[in-house]
């Protein structure tokens, strides 16, 4: 399988200079950046298999002498490429705010109470499938000082890693239905609502523990494909 | 038309979840108890190669020190040869991974430990001059940005294909400078987001 990773793909992506999110306005380069061929050393990318983590790595109840407050939930997915074939063996980690909307890091400064029992990081490994799953809790909205009663809309933080350094995704998952999207900068900076739709994790009521936790799916669809496109008509 | 999952910010509070101990490294209460998949010391005790530190700083469009940045490099090892099956060369250091990850500290400080790559293949059938893939993402950046680096006195700087593609008046941003510590070998590798002097970022 030769997988090719073209430029366009990338379109969906939020400009860097985006002056909406006030912090990129100094953190965005200012000179266009050097058009490049791929070679080796962009086609490869590290590669971390089930030895990189341990059990329960990927259920966020368990950290602590006892579960953490909240509301529990699933959120399992598929890692795929543009393709739509599985990524198999793609490490994915998360971390988020706790269901007060507080992270653990210490520069965080936002007055809700921690949880002794959250950590809000997590890790698991795709399977053969390109499926994870984690279980946690449903974080909450938070205060941010971008703009006057800028809050931002409830969400978990994705790291993943696919078939090449060309694949590395950081992204961030939303909940369905959040008010508070249309005041979001950060949500916003993705221009097109298509594109959007595509970091919303949907309700999963079929997969949703009687009695127990409300699930989530959340697929994501990492950049390279097949050499020679199977679809013709998406060019 | 694609429909890949946009990129988002790496956001402010991503240490405790991805540099948990890299960051307790440069900032002693930084500590948190989740435990590390990824550090910033790439040397794994079968690697061969020379043993060296790669440490920089991270500045804004206002020269300000970016204290919530993440940094991740991929290389090749010693002999030219990357961890992955797309490099299907024999690894003589099955160990070495080749990827690192470091938080910056309180002055935006980043760094590693790692062995210094060899060449490796480029395009055409051409080597490519030893170098390091960076990765750089932090508050402000929706998307991450790519860079690379090279080293000062490698002869075949002059004929790399990437680093050809440069302005000629913009290539020093990628040359590290070489500096020694104590008997060890420092590579400097300050990068500017922004403004003067800008580091070249590559559109891949
Ligand atoms: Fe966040």
């Amino acid at each position: 399988m030769t997988l090719v990773f073209p430029k366009q793909s990338l379109e969906a992506f939020p400009k860097h200079l985006t002056p909406a999110y006030r912090s990129t306005v100094k953190r965005s380069p200012s000179k266009p950046l050097i058009v490049m061929p791929h070679t080796l050393s962009e086609l490869t990318g590290p590669v971390y298999g089930h030895d990189a983590i341990q059990e329960h790595d990927n259920d966020l109840t368990r950290q602590g002498k006892a579960e953490p407050l909240g509301e529990r939930v699933i959120v399992h997915g598929h890692v795929l490429d543009e393709d739509k074939r599985p990524v198999p063996e793609a490490l994915v980690e998360i971390w988020q705010a706790n269901a007060c909307g507080r992270y653990v890091h210490l520069v965080d400064q936002h007055p809700a109470p921690l949880d002794p029992n959250f950590t809000g990081a997590g890790r698991t490994v795709t399977d053969k499938k390109g499926y994870y799953k984690f279980i946690t809790v449903k974080p909450g909205a938070y205060p941010w000082g971008n703009h006057h009663n800028a809050w931002r809309p409830n969400h978990i933080h994705f790291s993943v890693f696919g078939h090449s350094f060309l694949s590395r995704l950081v992204t961030q998952m939303y909940f369905p239905g959040d008010y508070l999207f249309p005041f979001d900068p950060i949500f916003n900076s993705v221009a097109e609502e298509k594109a959007r739709a595509r970091m919303i994790s949907t309700f999963d009521l079929e997969n949703t523990v009687p009695e127990w936790a409300l699930c989530f799916r959340f697929d994501i669809v990492l950049r390279g494909r097949e050499a020679t496109p199977l679809d013709k008509d998406e060019h | 038309m694609s429909d890949i999952t946009p990129s988002q910010t790496v956001g402010p509070f991503f240490a405790y979840g991805l540099t948990p101990k890299g960051r307790a490294k440069w900032d002693p209460d930084g500590t948190y108890s989740w435990k590390e998949t990824v550090s910033d010391n790439l040397i794994t005790p079968d690697v061969t190669g020379d043993k060296i530190k790669i440490e920089g700083c991270i500045t804004d469009g206002d020269g300000v020190p970016i204290n919530d940045a993440m940094i991740e490099i991929w290389q090749a090892d010693a002999q030219g040869r990357y961890a992955n099956p797309r490099d299907n060369r024999a690894l003589p250091n099955a160990k070495f991974k080749g990827f690192g990850r470091s938080a910056t500290n309180k002055d935006g400080v980043f760094g590693f430990d790692t062995i210094k790559p060899g060449a490796a293949p480029g395009l055409k059938g051409q080597m490519q001059a030893p170098h390091i893939v960076f990765c750089i993402y932090s508050r402000g950046m929706l998307r991450q940005v790519y860079t690379r680096m090279y080293f000062p006195d490698e002869a075949a700087n002059a004929a790399d294909a990437i680093l050809n593609l440069v302005p000629t008046d913009r290539r020093q941003t990628l040359i590290a400078k070489k500096e020694s510590r104590g008997g060890q070998t420092v590579y400097r590798f300050d990068i500017r987001v922004q403004g003067d002097n800008e580091t070249v970022f590559f559109d891949i």
